[in-house]
């Protein structure tokens, strides 16, 4: 679940080219079996990673065949019969199709326009200050809610926005006036909430990776602006933005992965009776058709569709990436 | 911080020759300084309120907006929770099962990305593809479930550790870690005759220190702040997990409180139970933050950025 924790790790490219694997290992199997005889405690220390990613990782992966069939517990997985493509259809006629995208797909732009920005600002921001000491203590401060749970995060919403005594809520009340609004019950407010939770929790975590950036700048390129009569704003559009480029499209294409994730944990915290229309997501969804229900075939192909399209956009932005020049992710 | 960026252009100007700085650009300063301790403030004044209304009377919290040290100093709500088999029950489970799982998964992610991290070794690369694709692409939440359950996994607290044993992102990035150590300390240590073994426990992991501290804390948290995972797996009340109690007690439609309240029969002291829960769900992760803070940027930075 915290695999957001570190965002820019680039998957690296395999060297096929190193001795005794590819070709040359096809050559002399005597080699192989020597040098894997000589690295057998490296592969006895190999084995349980390998054994927890092929158990939690690939068995799941097997197991999403169930999303074209009609799984039923006691025929178990090779029981059960084969329905091709029922369970999308179902899902794609269904009534709640379009409620769902419609859903996912606002609090991903919503996502997009207000979260992925901030903390690029914020780390701009630190990276103009004067005193090493304030930055460090800003820093250290604003990292803080990135290692709080969902659902403390959750619990803070409701305690500072509740309709009786929430402190956020009322203070809203003393300046508006008017009715008391329940903003965590309401519909109005659910997107809103989500973003401000989003914002507040991830923003400064989110400035680490690109401050690592800007610290690679180097600084005679500021001198030889400001030599050129270059003020601030133009020595931030033009050396600082462009060196921080980088770091920006490959989180920007990992963020485009992720877009149908909402955020299980949030999501589902934060849905109430009230909110169900705008709050229901895939991956809410998911959870409660196929373990509050038990439709594990049919939920399960709705995370198979969610999931595929994610790699689709994961490709795409890559591709849209190196279009532009960029460097991509792979 | 470890990333200090103290070249950044502010620092440059007031090391170097004051270029007669305009008046706008003073202002900014002044502004940018505003804004972000506000930011901070904002950050942290939540928390703060959240620790002070823990400690003060129901009427309090109900009568003041907003305070950030309680009127008169009760602990009501930490009483009733140190009294309540319910949370002691959670609290210890969380505690046991956070300590048990960040073990477990910190050995087995060095262990995995000690060998990944040698180019020599015969399917390597095989074995670094089977670890980048989880990255990419999983089964999803219905699958997995399938899988524990499948393995009896269903209400025993190693659904709340095994599935999450290895973070693939941690485990690349321990690798690359390893991979920057020299080659030649561990060569010596060859010719003295340690074998891979030896080499790992008395050379590598010594050198590692700021990186399994890292590596231990985000592990942890994870652990500790994981509420999918009961969610999914555990429907036994009495193996619930602070965050599961914590959902419970805080939520706009608890039903549960009722429970809770039917459960402990005793005087139920409604918000200050809600604050003392909240802070004792979040004071683990404050306590060490500090401590290990100074290696976490370092450490997620190694192997992320290669620019």
């Amino acid at each position: 679940m915290a695999t957001d924790l570190v965002p820019g790790v680039t998957p690296e490219t395999p060297k096929t080219s190193r001795p005794p694997s590819g070709r040359a290992a096809r050559r002399a199997p005597g080699r192989v079996l020597a040098s894997a005889l000589r690295h057998r405690w490296l592969y006895v220390m190999l084995l349980p990673g390998v054994v927890y990613f092929l158990v939690f990782k690939y068995w799941p992966m097997y197991g999403l065949h169930i999303a074209f069939k009609e799984y039923l517990p006691f025929l178990g997985y090779s029981g059960s019969p084969w329905v091709g493509f029922k369970q999308f259809q179902t899902l794609f006629a269904g009534p709640d199709f379009g409620r769902l995208m419609l859903n996912t797909l606002i609090l991903a732009l919503l996502t997009i326009v207000f979260v992925f920005p901030a903390p690029i600002v914020v780390a701009l921001m630190l990276n103009e200050l004067r005193t090493v000491l304030v930055k460090r203590s800003i820093q250290s401060l604003i990292y803080i809610p990135h290692f709080l749970s969902w659902t403390i995060v959750a619990s803070l919403t409701y305690l500072l926005f509740s309709v009786d005594f929430g402190v956020l809520a009322n203070f809203i009340h003393t300046l508006v006036g008017g009715e008391q609004v329940d903003y965590v019950a309401q519909e109005t407010w659910f997107r809103p909430i989500i973003v401000l939770q989003l914002l507040w929790k991830q923003t400064g975590w989110g400035t680490i990776i690109y401050l690592a950036a800007l610290a690679g700048v180097d600084t005679q390129l500021y001198e030889a602006a400001r030599v050129d009569g270059a003020g601030r704003w133009r020595q931030l559009w033009h050396i600082t933005l462009p060196a921080i480029r980088p770091a920006i499209v490959v989180m920007a294409i990992l963020t485009s992965g992720h877009l149908l994730d909402s955020g299980f944990e949030q999501i589902w915290l934060m849905t109430t009776s009230l909110n169900r229309s705008v709050s229901d997501v895939f991956d809410t969804y998911v959870y409660y058709i196929g373990i509050t229900q038990g439709a594990y075939s049919y939920s399960t192909a709705v995370g198979l569709f969610k999931g595929a399209t994610g790699v689709l956009l994961i490709a795409g932005s890559n591709w849209l990436a190196k279009r532009l020049g960029q460097r991509g992710l792979y | 911080m470890a990333i200090d960026n103290v070249a950044g252009p502010a620092a440059q100007r007031r090391r170097g020759v004051r270029h007669h700085e305009s008046a706008g650009s003073r202002v900014f300063d002044v502004l940018n300084v505003v804004v972000l301790l506000a930011l901070a403030a904002i950050t942290v004044l939540p928390l703060l309120y959240v620790v002070a209304g823990s400690f003060a009377t129901e009427a309090e919290i109900d009568s003041r907006p907003f305070f950030l040290w309680p009127q008169k100093f009760v602990t009501d709500g930490y009483d009733y929770i140190f009294a309540s088999g319910t949370f002691l029950r959670a609290l210890l489970t969380t505690i046991c099962v956070t300590a048990v799982g960040t073990v477990v998964q910190v050995g087995l992610t060095l262990t995995m990305a000690y060998p990944l991290s040698k180019r020599a070794l015969p399917g390597r690369t095989m074995a670094i593809n089977l670890v980048v694709f989880t990255l990419v692409f999983s089964g999803g939440m219905i699958p997995t479930y399938l899988v524990v359950r499948d393995l009896g996994l269903l209400d025993s607290y190693w659904a709340l550790i095994l599935p999450l044993a290895i973070n693939p992102f941690y485990l690349l990035i321990v690798k690359s870690f390893f991979q920057e150590l020299p080659e030649a300390l561990e060569e010596a240590a060859r010719i003295d005759g340690c074998n891979e073994l030896g080499v790992f426990w008395r050379i590598v992991l010594p050198l590692s220190k700021p990186v399994i501290a890292t590596f231990s804390l985000f592990y942890a948290v994870g652990i500790w702040n994981d509420y999918m995972s009961p969610l999914l797996y555990i429907d036994d009340e009495r193996k619930w997990t602070l965050q599961v109690l914590v959902r419970q007690l805080t939520a706009a439609n608890a039903d549960s409180e009722n429970a809770l309240n039917a459960l402990e029969g005793a005087f139920f002291p409604q918000q200050g139970v809600k604050f003392a829960i909240i802070v004792l769900a979040t004071l683990p992760i404050l306590l060490v933050y500090p401590f290990l803070q100074k290696h976490f940027a370092k450490g997620v930075l190694i192997g992320s950025v290669k620019e």
